[in-house]
């Protein structure tokens, strides 16, 4: 089979830490990925946001850069949906016949904990974490993809973890993509009160399968000086006891990756 | 001259410019996948246990008696609640009337003004049929339960009905509906939770609903 | 639309004052809190749920599909059963047929059940003008007229109210209520006495309906408080304003929407009055019935092949008690009667775009989908929020000779992602820049627009070393 890594626009020049962690953890499960270079972006803060058109070319190019693959397994639940639920309106946006063909012959695009579990079959994937760890559904994972608790049930399976519920789970972060920055009063207080959640749920690391909601309720614990840090699903399954000895302590340092990758390979595992 | 009729509907149809033109209503497909409950027979006895669990969740009091002890427990109902003015309506089955007393009784036969309604104690009717899934009665104005008003001004009702009279679900009762005759489907009191979401039982409609279920 | 809401400020600025008052948010959190779990217990108890959601989608899709064939069915149907049917194009001319309607009786006063098509034509307003006094006798309703304030949900337009408010503005504006305590029962026991004659004298009722069957000409009004018995059944003329999306094809037909609508809206297996009535009923109830039938903007909505499934929506306000928006900023931020995620589909649609308030509703999601998964008749309101967004994008940018700030940012952002070269290019610039804002790879301060995501979280530094960089570098 092959399989392609898309790592979405935001992962990669934001949260390559990310990237780093799924190479290393479909490799330990013996699963070779590529990484198509000319992937760029999947239209969806275009699409959301109303510029219909303009993603037309981000959809034809995703469907040149995949084509030929037998699947492709992206980390973000957001991105994962606007493929597989919007990228055939685009092409009707565009009035593209050959661009709704391309779409409708695209390999199937799963999320990483669906890749895991209905592709790899594995829920224990071997990963060592010893950390209060709350997790938090992302809405368009949850209702978009219906992942439901494939997630869980990986996160259940990682030795040393201290998994403990968040409440109000289920509820909407307030990132919503450009929203953040529209709304950001109704977002923010959104954000507060999930920020409320992940300290009542007493865990030290909050963790999704979205770096982009992540990002929003990091940012927000990490203005707080809350102490609590956002972990992707990807970089605690790539954990192992080997790598637990480097990984970063606080909040902030997962993002300190700025000039300094050799800091942050420690949750990604480093090269072979 | 061009009506608001004519141009509402000549926007529809402009509206509906994607509708083939040969396409009937019948053609869109309707799944009617859901449970209709037409298994359970009417008069089952879980069927009127459930009847009697859910209307009494609303707050209403729900009792089952034998034919043989119906107009004895009518009476009494009534005697418990200190209701002596009331609303009998025509053809209320006289087996269930036979204890109440005369004097008090009116039977809306001329019908009595809104007044004189208000001045009633307690209405007495029986319901044309219940659903049980829901809690529900179903009034529709025949034998024995007289136009709307009538179980609307009291302040008391009491509906007395057989216990065949149940059927399970909400498919089942329509089914078994004139949509022609003006019908009350009722579910206990009234109520509101218009303050805080907090349920109060009995706002404008009677506040205190009563049934009995004969065996 | 009410013309209390006109002038109302876009979304996010409305939502900051919202989002600023403690108790509303405290009110808001409990009841909607409250009425969501009723809603997932009732809706849980029945196995065929999902199969109800598709009947009740299904159908509305027939009707809408031949909605002309249908509305000349119920026409001829009423017409028959003794009642009158009028036509509406607009609001206005709902409220002129109305007024009228009233004045031919000789009555200055008439009761009304709480209807959404009312409110949204601004009915009482008019009513006023013309010297006609409308009571609401809906407890919220009562509530919102009596305080001269607007409605903020569609089931509970009171919502935004606690118990310690409604005291004191019942003391204040009811006769004989100085004593009242604060205590809903008590509360809803004032209101009682405070239209009790009213209802009783009453001759002129006015309400929606909730349905209309086309095969029987049959109205109905699904409510729990027994003011609308009243209003339907007292008074000697009865005028229902129905929009004409409300119609469905059969009989048959309700038993889809009779369990899907009390379990969504109340939470409750069945509400505890729905009425039925087909035309006039010799010596039962009023002597003339008068069918108002609404456009107002519903065949504009019907003609947008994305946009026609919000008229499926049965008014049962599921998607406003879910939204995490709605929960936080309230209903009175959408500027209109219909608040909520389906607020924010059904305005921009029923009035246009043509307000900065209108235009700002498709944004006020964060396309989070939990309207989606509890509405009765499926309508995908994330999917229609978007198809607006787009619309509202593009009609700005053909009416503006310059594009907006945002329209050149997209569109670098296409450029960008046009090609991994450029992408390579950005990325490496950002981080450069982000070197002069972060400390410790944490920004405190973006400038700009971005400004707004800094304002309250700090944000992530660009990496160093993008993925790509990482992959080349030990992939190749």
């Amino acid at each position: 089979m092959r399989t392609a890594l898309f790592i979405t626009c935001f992962n990669d020049t934001m949260h390559p830490a990310t990237g780093r962690a799924v190479v290393t953890l479909l490799e330990r499960l013996g699963c070779t990925v590529d990484f198509p270079a000319g992937q760029t972006c999947c239209g969806q803060m275009h699409f959301n946001t109303g510029y219909q058109r303009d993603c037309i070319p981000l959809v034809r190019r995703f469907g040149e850069v995949f084509a030929g693959y037998d699947a492709v397994v992206a980390p973000s639940g957001s991105c994962a949906a606007m493929i597989r639920h919007h990228h055939a309106r685009v092409a009707e946006v565009a009035g593209d016949r050959g661009l709704l063909e391309a779409v409708r012959t695209a390999p199937p695009v799963y999320e990483l904990s669906e890749f895991l579990v209905d592709v790899l079959e594995v829920t224990d994937v071997g990963a060592y974490f010893p950390h209060r760890v709350t997790y938090h559904p992302t809405c368009h994972s949850l209702r978009m993809l219906g992942v439901a608790d494939r997630p869980l049930a990986l996160l259940r399976a990682v030795r040393g973890i201290d998994l403990v519920e968040l409440p109000d789970a289920t509820q909407c972060c307030g990132f919503g993509g450009t929203f953040a920055l529209k709304n950001s009063d109704t977002s923010v207080a959104m954000g507060a009160d999930k920020v409320r959640g992940v300290l009542d749920s007493g865990a030290e690391v909050l963790c999704a399968g979205d770096n982009s909601c992540l990002t929003h309720i990091g940012g927000l614990l990490s203005r707080l000086r809350t102490g609590v840090r956002t972990m992707h699903l990807a970089e605690i399954l790539a954990a192992t006891e080997r790598t637990t000895a480097t990984e970063p302590t606080t909040a902030t340092e997962r993002t300190t990756a700025t000039g300094a990758p050799s800091h942050a390979v420690a949750t990604g595992g480093g090269p072979r | 001259m061009s009506t608001a009729r004519d141009e509402i509907l000549a926007r529809v149809r402009a509206a509906l410019a994607d509708v083939p033109e040969s396409e009937r209503p019948a053609d869109v497909p309707v799944k009617r996948a859901y449970a209709t409950g037409g298994d359970q027979p009417g008069s089952a006895p879980e069927t009127v246990a459930l009847f009697t669990e859910r209307l009494a969740d609303y707050g209403a009091t729900v009792r089952t008696v034998s034919s043989g002890r119906a107009a004895t427990e009518v009476a009494r109902t009534l005697a418990s609640r200190g209701a002596s003015r009331l609303v009998v309506p025509r053809w209320f089955p006289p087996a269930w009337s036979a204890q109440l007393a005369a004097a008090g009784m009116r039977s809306d036969e001329p019908p009595l003004s809104v007044d004189e309604l208000d001045a009633v104690d307690a209405v007495v009717t029986t319901a044309a049929l219940a659903i049980a899934e829901t809690g529900t009665l179903v009034l529709d104005g025949g034998p024995g339960q007289g136009r709307r008003a009538v179980t609307l001004v009291p302040d008391f009702h009491l509906c007395v009905l057989r216990a065949d009279q149940v059927v399970a679900s909400v498919p089942q009762a329509l089914s078994r509906l004139d949509p022609l005759r003006p019908l009350t489907f009722v579910s206990g009191p009234s109520a509101t939770s218009d303050i805080e979401l907090e349920r109060v039982a009995g706002v404008h409609g009677p506040r205190t609903l009563e049934v009995l279920v004969v065996r | 639309m009410s013309s209390a809401f006109l002038g109302m400020p876009p979304f996010p600025q409305a939502a900051r004052r919202a989002l600023a008052d403690t108790q509303q948010r405290r009110n808001l959190a409990g009841a909607t809190r409250t009425i969501r779990h009723k809603r997932a217990e009732v809706v849980g108890e029945l196995p065929d749920w999902e199969e109800l959601r598709e009947a009740g989608r299904a159908l509305k899709e027939r009707t809408l599909r031949h909605l002309d064939h249908y509305l000349v069915q119920l026409e001829e149907r009423v017409t028959a059963a003794g009642g009158q049917v009028h036509w509406a194009r607009d609001a206005a001319e709902a409220n002129r047929i109305v007024t009228r309607l009233v004045q031919e009786t000789g009555e200055r006063e008439v009761v009304k059940v709480k209807s959404m098509t009312t409110q949204e034509t601004g009915l009482n307003r008019a009513l006023e003008t013309a010297g006609i006094t409308a009571y609401e006798t809906d407890l919220a309703e009562l509530i919102v007229q009596l305080g001269d304030d607007l409605p903020s949900h569609i089931l509970v337009p009171a919502i935004h109210r606690n118990r310690a408010e409604i005291r004191e503005l019942f003391r204040r504006t009811m006769p004989d209520a100085e004593g009242v305590g604060d205590d809903p029962a008590e509360l809803a026991e004032a209101a009682r006495r405070y239209l009790r004659q009213k209802f009783l004298r009453a001759k002129v009722g006015i309400s929606g309906a909730n349905f209309l069957v086309a095969e029987t000409g049959t109205a109905v009004v699904v409510e729990s408080e027994g003011n609308g018995r009243m209003c339907l059944t007292l008074p000697e003329t009865l005028i229902s304003v129905v929009g004409i999306e409300k119609v469905v094809p059969t009989w048959q037909d309700l038993e889809v929407y009779l369990q899907l609508l009390p379990r969504s809206s109340t939470g409750e297996r069945m509400n505890p009055y729905t009425s039925t009535w087909t035309g006039t009923q010799d010596g039962d109830g009023p002597r003339g019935f008068h069918l108002v039938l609404l456009d107002g903007g519903r065949t504009d909505t019907l003609a947008d092949r994305i946009g026609r499934q919000t008229l499926n929506c049965i008014r049962c306000s599921a998607c406003l008690n879910v939204c995490p928006v709605y929960e936080r900023t309230g209903g009175h931020a959408y500027g209109s009667v219909y608040p909520g995620p389906i607020g924010a589909v059904l305005n921009p649609q029923l009035r246009g775009t043509g307000t900065e308030t209108d235009r700002s509703l498709p944004f006020a999601s964060t396309l989070c989908g939990a309207c989606y998964e509890v509405c009765p008749v499926k309508i995908d309101i994330p999917e229609v929020l978007v198809h607006l967004r787009a619309r509202v994008v593009e009609e700005t940018g053909g009416r503006r000779h310059t594009p907006t700030p945002e329209a050149v940012a997209m569109r670098a952002a296409r450029w960008v992602f046009s090609s991994p070269a450029r992408l390579s290019a950005a990325q490496r610039l950002a981080a450069l820049g982000s070197r002069v804002v972060a400390r410790r790879g944490r920004i405190a301060r973006l400038p700009g627009p971005l400004a707004g995501w800094t304002d309250a979280r700090d944000a992530p530094a660009p990496a160093g070393e993008p993925f790509r960089q990482w992959w080349e570098r030990t992939h190749r």
